[in-house]
């Protein structure tokens, strides 16, 4: 392994910039021991290297990895880059400099530890963004679409295609919390973009009865002599449940979530 | 009665039915309309007893001509009627659908005045959905027993999936339990909807544009516990089913007692859940394991064992089979290995390519070894310290609570009391084959 662990790297965020931190380790046979973003508190004890992104560099590691590893894993790396694994940087990082060693077959060494971590958190997002394909719940306001989540990966890019396809000529925003950003949808096109926040507005009469709908259906439709709290749990792990409309009404409510429900 | 009331009773009647899945198609919505489906599915929600949440799962009307014993929209049973129009249905469905609250609708009635005019009724609601809203979202329809093939025809045309109930496991139950139900009139669609299906297939490889015909395929569902049937014979069916008829799916649901008869167990026994989860374990080992029937049970063995289930039941009376080595073993062979499932045993396949695997690397992969150590070898060596007595084996293979049950020989759940029915001779063999030759 080549040295220069103890050279920080820091770059502007973006998965262009990675990969011109990729081709810096390459050109000057080191590895960082942290990738940081740009403006992140740095409390480092190594010098910090800030890799400027050119996507001259940009364009040279991304058919490198096309050529000399695979189309797999570059969206592989890809979707590793949207997950919330800490320093999923220098795993990336790590885990393209294995495939320019071992090529193609770098995506099968599953036993290897880069590999499996990445291996695991992609999972986790792929997981975490199929699940909220089906528990996002959207308010119908003026005829416009709107949804709140609060995942843990970066989903919403997976989730576009998904919705975009489903609804296409529907108006509709899906904001995810935790990353401040949202989706936004009008017939044929879509973007995602910052948003500073978010409050759903109070549902009109119609939005109301068909809540009401769905919850009464949620509740006829479970069989009392098969009452199984468990089996849900894990199947809906309840950090879902907040923006779940089958939830937000006293019954259905957990005691800790009946508070920010009942608030609304 | 409004909307609220209708819906309400609506549910109630369907929630009995299993299948709520969505998978098996794959479209885009089309201009001007809304819908998509994915082939794996998507669950929207779990309810309270822990099962998917993927369709509007309810009933066109409760009313129903006839009288199959073991359903509460039987005739003789005391409860409120009610009844969906075709408009209120497709409405209610897009509402749901643009909410995200639905992957489709699951569309199942009763018989309303007769077979045919049920069926007509179901069909105008989908053609409402399809036509006016170009809905493309998910529908699974089921069936009328005994309506024109004209009209089940119709239906398959506007159905993702489209299901005949099979109801229960053999000829002698049917006759006892659903007087109204001749066999054939379930039969008889279930041949014609797979002959459908594939005529379909074949036309749309010399015709491109030629529509689809039920995409998602076929599926049945039998009700478990309510008839002597043995999980012998239960199997047989279903791997009957799946080759004659190549349905995707068997659902089976545990009876829960909804009336008192004689012929039946008395209400407030308890759903045999645990049966039903074997006999899945055991449906999944037919479809995706290739496992036979015959090699799970037998003549002699015809119930499954409750303590264990049939993979490593199968895996204890087979030691000789074992132990297999994970850097050498076949696919099939892999899948054999309790702890190794049809994920891990793809992933040893496709690691082993980059290296010789050792019982570490199987951890990674997600191998359950505290099962699978018993019946593997890696690099010709097994875990150090293995002590593979029987004692040891079902200790790593039982849960703690179904291990000490299983020494003091007691039953997993309380056996509904002896009834009449349970006095009669056991159903013959031939029973379900003859079922499948359509002389049920
Ligand atoms: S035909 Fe269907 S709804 Fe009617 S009683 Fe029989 S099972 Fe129930």
């Amino acid at each position: 392994m080549p040295d220069g662990s103890d050279i920080v790297y820091s770059y502007d965020g973006s998965f262009e910039g990675l990969l011109c931190c990729v081709f810096e380790s390459l050109e000057k046979r080191e590895v960082p021991a942290e990738i940081l973003l740009k403006d992140a508190p740095q409390g480092v004890l190594f010098p910090v290297k800030n890799i400027i992104t050119d996507i001259h560099k940009y364009d040279r590691v991304l058919s490198a990895v096309t050529d000399k590893i695979s189309f797999s894993a570059l969206d592989f790396a890809r979707h590793a880059f949207l997950t919330c694994l800490p320093q999923k940087e220098r795993y990336i990082l790590l885990f393209l400099r294995l495939g320019f060693q071992y090529g193609a077959s770098v995506m099968d060494m599953l036993t290897d530890e880069v590999v499996n971590t990445l291996f695991k958190a992609v999972k986790h997002l792929k997981r975490e963004s199929h699940l909220l394909k089906g528990f996002i719940r959207f308010s119908v306001n003026s005829n416009v679409l709107t949804a709140e989540i609060e995942p843990k990966n970066y989903v919403l890019p997976l989730l576009s295609r998904h919705f975009c396809g489903r609804y296409p000529e529907e108006h509709f925003l899906i904001y995810d919390r935790t990353h401040g950003m949202a989706l936004v949808y009008r017939p044929y096109q879509s973007k995602i973009i910052p948003i500073e926040d978010f409050l759903l507005s109070e549902p009109d009469p119609e939005e109301q009865a068909y809540r009401e709908m769905w919850q009464l259906f949620y509740n006829s439709i479970e069989v009392e002599g098969r009452h199984n709290p468990k089996c849900r749990i894990s199947h809906m792990p309840k950090r879902y449940w907040k923006y779940m409309t089958e939830f937000q009404n006293k019954k259905n409510c957990l005691p800790k979530l009946c508070e920010p429900c009942l608030k609304d | 009665m409004d909307v609220f009331e209708k819906l309400k009773i609506l549910t109630s009647a369907a929630k009995y039915d299993v299948a709520c899945t969505s998978s098996g198609a794959n479209k885009k919505a089309v201009p001007g309309g809304i819908g998509s489906a994915s082939p794996w599915g998507i669950c929207h929600s779990f309810a309270g007893d822990g099962r998917c949440i993927s369709l509007l799962k309810l009933l066109m009307t409760n009313v129903c001509i006839n009288d199959c014993k073991y359903c509460v929209n039987r005739c003789s049973n005391d409860v409120q009627r009610t009844f969906f129009t075709p408009r209120e249905l497709a409405d209610l469905t897009i509402n749901f659908y643009r909410r995200n609250y639905i992957e489709g609708l699951f569309l199942s009635s009763g018989v309303i005045n007769n077979a045919d005019y049920t069926c007509e009724q179901m069909i105008e609601t989908l053609r409402i959905l399809r036509e006016e809203y170009r809905f493309s979202g998910y529908i699974h329809a089921k069936a009328v027993p005994g309506a024109d093939t004209a009209l089940v025809a119709k239906l398959g045309m506007l159905a993702d999936r489209i299901s005949v109930n099979i109801e229960l496991p053999s000829q002698r139950s049917l006759q006892l339990l659903a007087p109204d139900k001749p066999a054939e009139s379930i039969l008889t669609p279930m041949e014609f909807i797979c002959h459908r299906i594939q005529e379909n297939i074949s036309d749309r490889k010399t015709f491109r544009h030629t529509p689809k015909f039920a995409p998602a395929g076929q599926s049945t569902q039998m009700i478990i516990g309510a008839t002597p049937d043995t999980d012998y014979q239960i199997l047989r069916l279903s791997h009957a089913l799946y080759s004659k008829y190549r349905l995707k799916r068997v659902f089976y649901s545990a009876y829960i007692p909804v009336s008192s008869n004689t012929l039946l167990p008395p209400v407030g026994s308890k759903p045999p859940l645990l049966r039903e989860h074997r006999l899945y374990q055991a449906d999944w080992l037919l479809r995706f394991y290739g496992f036979s029937p015959g090699e799970l049970l037998d003549k002699e063995n015809p119930n499954f064992n409750p303590f264990i289930d049939p993979k490593c039941n199968w895996a204890l009376n087979h030691m000789e089979f074992f132990p297999v080595e994970v850097n050498r073993a076949s696919y099939q062979e892999l899948l054999r290995v309790p702890g190794i499932g049809v994920t891990g045993a793809k992933r040893i396949i496709s690691t082993r390519r980059t290296g010789v695997l050792n019982f570490d690397g199987l951890k990674k992969l997600g191998i359950v070894l505290k099962r699978a150590r018993y019946f593997i070898t890696c690099g010709g060596r097994t875990v150090e310290g293995l002590k593979c007595n029987q004692d040891e084996i079902l200790k790593s293979l039982l849960s703690k609570r179904a291990l000490s049950m299983y020494n003091q020989g007691l039953p997993l759940q309380p056996q509904p009391e002896q009834l009449s029915f349970f006095d009669e001779p056991l159903l013959s063999e031939g029973d379900n084959r003859k079922c499948l030759t359509g002389q049920i």
